[in-house]
């Protein structure tokens, strides 16, 4: 076995994320997209982080 | 051998080059058009990423690795370099940017000292953290590419208990800002760069090409994603979010975790994974990784042959990556990299803890026969 069809498992995989993500989750607009740049955007920072403290337990 | 002419060694010419470079353009303007113009920035620089660490051939855990092994503290001086340039730029930007930008703050905890601790350990034990990880299944290290599944079920299971672990106790969240903040934390790069060359063999103050290379434009794209996105650069958060997804798709209900209920986390699960900025990076960091392996022709190289308990080890440590990376708020990357550069104090506790588990890590590798036989 050789790197390449371990690269091409990987690629596969990576696909079928994408393929299973565009048929589950809510569609895609560009035009309620935020701007391409945050700095000087005017809007608060929202994306998920690893590092974000979580919601305090029940 | 058949198997070896299937597949040439050799470098791939001109004309398929610049094929795949469009191919590579295309995908990432296609992903601006459907997704907006900002998912497709941040893959792109998720793409540099990739290029950076496979290209340069850097990394978190082997420069570790070398410091413990060899005393060699070039690797080590390449990191510390980095975070001290992006902390000269995110700092004041933070602090001038407003709600606009967040940093990589999180509170210390025992739970988070202790994740470090074992993320140090297991990160050893497949020689990959959490963008080496990326790194090695893009490149198709297969190692990397069977870790790195079960190191996103392990990010998905960390989050889901994360309000539990953070309740066992943890201090407020202590962030450095503005000129002050920059200046301990340069002073504190400055001082492990000290010690580490104290500790370090002879000459291992002599930075290579390649880290200076690496550690500039690991920098340059670091401030890149912090003014794009709004946040530092990250990994496990979007590992955990493709499992909860792959869950939501099977008919799992997150409804009792306290993190994946959480508005914001529910949004993010019900929303493409195009739009979510850790995706977009692990994403191009793969496929980064990816072109630079074919670019060099290095998909033609044999994979490493392991025993059997080898792959049993690697499962498992691929699971504790993803857990215990979430209990430390974040990997190498979250914590330690932007953790660091952003003023957080928890990115300090994170270093010590988990250089500590690599210690323990090293020494446990080849108990369970993961130095590849030939």
């Amino acid at each position: 076995m050789r790197r390449a069809h371990v690269g091409w498992l990987v690629a596969l995989g990576m696909v079928g994320l994408i393929a299973l993500d565009r048929v589950q989750s809510a569609p895609l607009n560009p035009y309620t997209a935020p701007p391409m740049i945050a700095l000087g955007s005017g809007l608060a920072a929202t994306g998920g982080h690893c590092a974000a403290p979580p919601p305090p337990a029940r | 051998m058949t198997q070896a002419t299937a597949i040439p060694a050799s470098a791939p010419g001109t004309l398929s080059r610049a094929s795949v470079l469009l191919l590579v353009a295309a995908l990432v303007l296609a992903v601006a058009l459907m997704a907006g113009p900002r998912s497709g920035a941040v893959l792109a620089i998720g793409l540099g990423f990739g290029l950076a660490l496979e290209g340069f051939r850097f990394g978190f855990t082997g420069p570790w690795r070398r410091m413990i092994l060899e005393r060699d503290a070039s690797g080590l001086l390449a990191q510390l370099l980095a975070i001290g340039i992006v902390a000269c730029a995110a700092l004041p930007l933070l602090a001038a940017g407003g709600a606009e930008l967040k940093g990589a703050h999180a509170p210390i905890g025992l739970a988070m000292v202790g994740g470090a601790f074992v993320f140090g350990a297991a990160m050893q034990i497949v020689l990959g953290c959490g963008s080496g990880t990326l790194v090695n299944a893009g490149s198709g290290n297969a190692v990397g590419a069977v870790a790195l599944p079960f190191f996103a079920i392990g990010s998905f299971a960390g989050a889901y208990h994360l309000s539990w672990w953070t309740a066992l106790g943890s201090l407020p969240v202590m962030a450095l800002s503005g000129g002050g903040g920059l200046a301990i934390t340069l002073a504190g790069l400055a001082g492990v760069a000290a010690l580490a060359l104290w500790l370090g063999r002879s000459g291992s103050h002599r930075l290579p090409a390649r880290y200076w290379g690496a550690a500039l434009a690991l920098a340059a794209l670091a401030i890149l994603h912090l003014v794009v996105a709004g946040q530092p650069w990250g990994v496990v958060y979007g590992l955990g979010l493709w499992v909860a997804k792959a869950v939501v798709a099977v008919g799992g209900d997150l409804s009792g975790s306290v993190f994946w209920s959480a508005p914001a986390n529910a949004a993010q699960v019900e929303a493409s994974l195009l739009l979510d900025v850790t995706s977009l990076t692990d994403l191009g960091i793969i496929g980064g990784a990816a072109l630079v392996a074919w670019w060099r022709a290095g998909f033609a190289s044999p994979v490493g042959v392991l025993p059997a308990r080898a792959w049993v080890a690697v499962i498992v440590a691929g699971l504790v990556l993803g857990y215990s990376s979430r209990l430390a708020f974040g990997c190498n990357i979250g914590a330690f990299f932007s953790g660091i550069a952003t003023g957080s104090a928890h990115g300090w506790v994170w270093f010590v803890a988990a250089f500590a588990g690599s210690w323990v890590g090293i020494r446990l590798r080849p108990a369970l026969g993961l130095e590849a036989r030939q």
